[in-house]
């Protein structure tokens, strides 16, 4: 498990990262916390000429408010994530599906901005992201550039960024006040999801005013279930509204096969983890 | 359990000792074998075949030797007359058919992942990249994957030399062995009979030390470090199969991190290693990735089982007819063949048949090649006996604890001559079982499954039992040798009391993760009265330990923890002659006891320690005494050890996912005197966490090309702490007759016992909807489909059946949910 040469260089700023990636050309590899790059790497399934780490560019670590947004700083680690008392207050779905990735040593190392960036369809994170209409900013050699969350993931491991870009922070709308719940399916603890529902919910005046819901695993990139959201609407949370909602989740997914599930088995687990996802969601 | 402080002169047997090893290997302050770098050495990678079964029309390693840092690079023709073929020890009947065995394929591949060339470089790295400058060109043959395809006459075959995939086949019947009736007269004449197949999937060893080899030929002998199980065995084995001989062979096994049969093999790397460092006269090492373990280590397990038993309307087992498959992969390693024959044994387990037959076709697959796992055949019999035992009870719709109890040997039975021809010399299965039942809260539980299922809850709760024992401590040489097994059994020890009273204990066993050291201390420190902290172990060198047959079978401590009793002992009775002497008087006055000889009647006496010392100047010593205070023993048990218990495992099944959660999990093994309690309490965890692996999470995967696709962790799932429930242990002790400490060994119990428990719960759990069987590892999917076949099958045939017996007709998986 041994990569082949490359070259490494560890810039301090945004600016000198981009610089240094364009003037290399497509040959170059951008690593944050190296988690999902390393084993890459290592498996010789990429073989860039440099490695370009964003580890000592201070200024992508770190999450704050901007009035109605919460910006996380690509960099910022997991286990940062899980422990700031901001993404709890106004993301709380973010934080609760941090807690579900892998363990303590990889959330210490592994980045908020990398688990996005990396795009693998198994991956937690995307699915919040993408039900919280997030806002990608992204840096290139022309300036930085915000992507939406529903342009962002455009396949298996790829997503809108260009290979001269990097992911600076994401943006998300503050969430204050609802509830979530990510209901994450796998064989075992340190495992990838099998199917992941993302849910956060508003509920006023014992009705759901405004519900989001991802889905992990349900396609090449994380699926909104937007039939799921719109059944929701206006309902009181009843165990028949939840299920007749919940019946919607596979609407406009394209699962695959793999040894853990078949598109069958798949979809019957997104109907039944989107139901407890809401059910847990509204009662919390 | 706590190690606590006791007075001196407590016995060392019994107390809960923290283990001397630990410091140095949980701080990581120790020798791999990957740790180790003589000057000069360079690193060897091995290219392995992408397919499976190919011929080699060409390899090209031109601009590979031209790279930077490469001494060599080496393809399976320039080694062909040199490598020999690697060993299979157990050829299980005379008539076996066996393939040669290149530790690098010369002209012809049979599995993914086996090796085709190497190169040696002065860098890891360099070595690495020279691999991917070698260009092979394979022309592609048939894949035989299929066990059963397989062994079918008109199959393609693997090795097409052999005329067959068809290894050997091994058969055992009681009427031929003159040890109980004719099994088709008992199922002929069976009042219920209950016919199933499982499958046992293939598992791969998941040791925590990937294994590495270094060979430093640079000395008068050859020395091997090896991360091993079997030092002495590889030592002759390299010099059987490359013809140097073997006193030019050291081999030294230093830390190992765990093996469990996995390292309980002659590998082609060694063989690898041991030619290049031959050839370019330095140090040569080569150390694997977790990839290329998953990929070129041998698995385990691999078989179809069929089983018919037959049975009276009151649950007495008359007769069980066992047919197996079991998939040797491409090649027979050390002892491939044998593992099924070991299970042979064991189908009877507890009970007492009236008529046992067994079968075993071994076959060859192009797949890598399977050998020992933790319990090695003995998981796979286990599994099968008690699936079978809760089959029947649902059959006659009996608790299939009270199936169990009618047809168990009860306690006074023992010595007890089974069906399959061994004798049990002891055994308690009421005092562990009702032990195990009380803290386990049996009826609470069966009454709780009531509810559930009256109320029809989501999450069902099933009860699943396993009530095992297992021939281990192997082995009588005897026996070995009935069964055409190509060595012994017996154990080595040394006792060396140094000049100033400390003790050197040299064993012919090999831990690598077992806690020898400290055990064996505890054992010495008694027979010698002298301090646990005065004892050193000496193990895994073939230059201080000369002689030994190493550790796997759990038969470290049940052969040679005896050997090193019986050396202390010749220890004892030389020290009391020179005691003797010095106190000038009749060695039958002597009394020893906690390290002294003391006059009876008197208060003169002396201490071994002086003792010792008087040995060492030799300036007075008796007519005919030796000037040393060494003895040496080498023992060969009498008979196996049979270690029991009973296992209770409570599952949920979520019936929407198909999820399994265990919610509580209890054992009361009997594995004997108990010498350390944590390290049995220790072996029993983790050889519980395999056994619950294979019953719901691992799996060796291959695609229709033959592709291992679970060549990573992130694809073979092992469980962690975090996936496995509390373990609520406890013993009972029934002493083994066979040896003078009353153990039995402890190391592969838990493995044994354990996937059946599971699986029977997970059944049990969902039976009522007319689930009869599982397939394992009892994933989500698997248990989710089982469920939905069953209850779509159940809306149709609602009213069939009704009489006794069941099969599933096809010979295939009653509604087992294949995949
Ligand atoms: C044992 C284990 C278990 C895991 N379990 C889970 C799990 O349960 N759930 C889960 O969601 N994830 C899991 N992961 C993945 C983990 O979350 C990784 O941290 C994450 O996928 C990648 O983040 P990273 O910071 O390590 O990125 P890296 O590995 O450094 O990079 C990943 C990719 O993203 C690119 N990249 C990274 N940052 C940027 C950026 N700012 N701009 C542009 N490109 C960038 C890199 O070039 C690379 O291609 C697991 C990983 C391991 C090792």
């Amino acid at each position: 498990m041994i990569p082949a040469e490359f070259d490494y260089v560890a810039p301090s700023t945004v600016e000198e990262a981009v610089r240094t990636l364009s003037s290399a050309g497509e040959d170059a590899k951008v690593l944050a916390g190296g988690q999902s790059l390393l084993p890459v790497l290592r498996m010789r399934l990429a073989d860039p000429s440099l490695v370009v780490d964003l580890g000592k560019v201070a200024e992508m670590r770190g999450i704050r408010e901007e009035g109605d947004e919460l910006v996380i700083g690509a960099m910022t680690s997991h286990h940062d994530v899980l422990r700031d008392d901001l993404v709890s207050e106004h993301a709380g779905l973010i934080a609760l599906t941090t807690r579900t990735v892998a363990d303590p040593q990889v959330r210490h190392r592994g980045t908020f901005g990398g688990s996005i960036t990396h795009a693998d369809p198994a991956g937690d994170l995307l699915a919040p992201v993408l039900a919280m209409d997030a806002e990608m900013v992204v840096a290139g050699p022309s300036g930085r550039r915000n992507i939406a969350a529903r342009e962002f993931f455009v396949d298996y491991f790829t997503t809108a960024i260009e290979p001269d870009e990097i992911l600076v922070e994401v943006r998300l709308p503050k969430y204050t006040g609802w509830s979530a719940h990510y209901e994450k399916f796998n064989r075992v603890a340190q495992a990838w999801s099998v199917v992941g529902v993302a849910t956060t919910v508003l509920v006023e005046g014992g009705k759901i005013a405004r519900a989001r819901v991802g889905l992990t695993n349900m396609g090449a990139t994380p699926i909104r279930a937007e039939g799921v959201e719109q059944a929701l609407l206006g309902a009181a949370p009843t165990e028949e509204a939840i299920r007749q909602a919940a019946a919607r989740a596979t609407e406009g997914t394209s699962a695959g096969s793999d040894a853990n599930a078949d598109v069958d088995y798949r979809e019957h687990l997104a109907e039944v983890l989107t139901g407890r996802a809401l059910a847990t969601a509204a009662s919390s | 359990m706590t190690a606590t402080p006791v007075s001196p002169s407590e016995p060392e047997l019994g107390r809960a000792r923290k283990r001397k090893e630990d410091a140095r290997l949980v701080t990581g302050r120790t020798r791999w074998t990957d740790n180790m770098s003589p000057p000069g050495t360079v690193h060897l990678a091995v290219l392995r075949s992408p397919v499976a079964h190919a011929r080699i029309s060409s390899i090209d390693t031109s601009e590979a030797r031209r790279m930077s840092g490469v001494h060599a690079v080496v393809t399976g023709a320039d080694i062909a007359q040199r490598q020999g073929s690697l060993p299979c020890a157990w050829p299980v009947t005379e008539d076996m058919k066996a393939p040669d065995a290149p530790s690098m394929a010369v002209d012809s591949v049979n599995f993914a992942g086996e090796a085709v060339a190497m190169v040696a470089a002065r860098s890891a790295a360099e070595a690495r990249d020279a691999l991917d400058a070698i260009d092979v060109d394979y022309e592609d043959l048939d894949v035989v994957l299929d066990i059963e395809s397989a062994a079918r006459d008109g199959s393609p075959l693997v090795h097409e030399e052999l005329g067959t995939n068809r290894n050997a086949t091994w058969t055992f019947d009681s009427v031929e062995a003159g040890t109980g009736g004719d099994v088709e007269q008992a199922l002929r004449d069976a009042e219920v009979r209950v016919d199933r197949t499982f499958r046992q999937q293939r598992l791969i060893p998941a040791f925590m030390e990937p294994r590495s080899v270094l060979v430093d030929p640079t000395g008068e002998q050859y020395t091997v470090w090896s991360a091993t199980q079997v030092p002495h065995i590889l030592r002759t084995m390299i010099a059987m199969t490359l013809g140097t001989p073997e006193h030019k062979v050291r081999v030294i096994a230093p830390d190992v991190g765990g093996g469990f049969g996995g390292k309980l093999q002659v590998t082609p790397e060694e063989m690898l290693t041991f030619l290049m460092a031959e050839q370019l006269g330095r140090p040569v090492k080569w150390t694997e990735s977790r990839s290329e373990t998953m990929i070129s280590g041998h698995h385990g397990r691999d078989q179809v089982q069929r089983l018919s038993l037959a049975a009276r309307a009151d649950g007495t087992v008359t007769g069980l007819k066992v047919d197996l498959l079991a998939d040797m992969g491409a090649y027979l390693r050390l002892v491939s063949p044998g593992v099924p024959i070991l299970g042979a044994l064991m189908f009877n387990s507890i009970y007492k048949f009236d008529a046992y037959r067994f079968t075993c076709t071994n076959v060859f697959t192009n797949k890598t090649p399977t050998d020992a796992y933790r319990g090695a055949g003995r998981p796979e019999a286990t599994f099968a006996i008690e699936r079978m035992m809760d089959e029947l009870a649902a059959e006659l719709d009996m608790d299939p604890m009270e199936v169990r109890r009618r047809n168990w040997i009860s306690h006074e039975e023992f010595p007890f001559d089974t069906i399959a021809g061994l004798t049990y010399d002891s055994g308690n299965y009421e005092a562990a079982t009702d032990r195990a039942m009380e803290m386990f809260g049996y009826q609470q539980l069966r009454d709780e499954q009531v509810q559930r299922r009256q109320r029809g809850d989501t999450v069902q709760l099933g009860i699943g039992i396993s009530t095992f024992t297992e021939m281990c401590g192997l082995a009588p040489s005897r026996v070995l040798g009935s069964l055409s097994y190509g060595a012994g059994g017996w154990e080595h020890s040394q006792v060396r009391v140094l000049p100033t009273g400390k003790v050197e204990v040299v064993t012919g066993t090999s831990p690598h993760g077992q806690s020898h050291v400290t055990a064996w201390s505890q054992i010495v420190s008694d027979r010698l009265g002298v301090p646990f902290e005065d004892i050193e172990v000496l193990h895994g060198d073939t230059q201080s330990s000369p002689r030994g047959l190493d550790t796997y079978g759990s038969r470290s401590l049940a052969v040679g923890g005896i050997a090193a009793v019986q050396a202390s002992d010749k220890v004892v009775d030389k020290a009391g002659k020179i005691a003797a002497h010095m106190l000038e008087c009749s060695e039958q006055d002597l009394d020893f006891a906690e390290g002294r000889f003391a006059v009876r009647g008197t208060d003169k006496g002396v201490g071994i320690t002086d003792v010792a010392l008087a040995a060492f100047t030799a300036h007075d010593l008796p007519e005919g005494v030796e000037p040393n205070l060494d003895a040496e023993a080498s023992y060969d048990p009498e008979n196996f050890s049979f270690p029991h218990g009973t296992h209770l495992c409570a599952a949920e099944v979520d019936t929407e996912t198909g999820g399994v959660r265990i919610r509580s999990y209890v054992c009361v093994d009997d594995v004997g005197s108990v010498v350390n309690p944590l390290i049995v309490e220790g072996q029993v965890h983790g050889g519980l966490a395999q056994g619950i692996a294979q019953a719901l999470y691992e799996e060796a995967i291959h695609d229709e090309d033959g592709t291992l696709t679970t060549a990573t962790f992130a694809d073979y799932l092992v469980p962690s702490t975090m996936d496995l429930p509390e373990f609520r242990t406890d013993r009972t002790e029934t002493e083994a007759t066979s040896n003078p400490l009353g153990v039995k060994g402890v190391g592969e119990a838990g493995t044994i016992a354990s996937t059946p428990a599971v699986v029977n719960a997970v059944v049990d759990a969902i039976r009522h909807y007319g689930v009869t069987d599982v397939r394992m590892p009892c994933s989500p999917q698997r248990v989710w489909r089982a469920l939905s076949e069953a209850r779509s099958s159940s809306a149709t045939e609602a009213e069939s059946g009704g009489g006794l017996g069941s099969s599933d007709s096809d010979g295939g998986f009653a509604t087992g949910g294949d995949r």
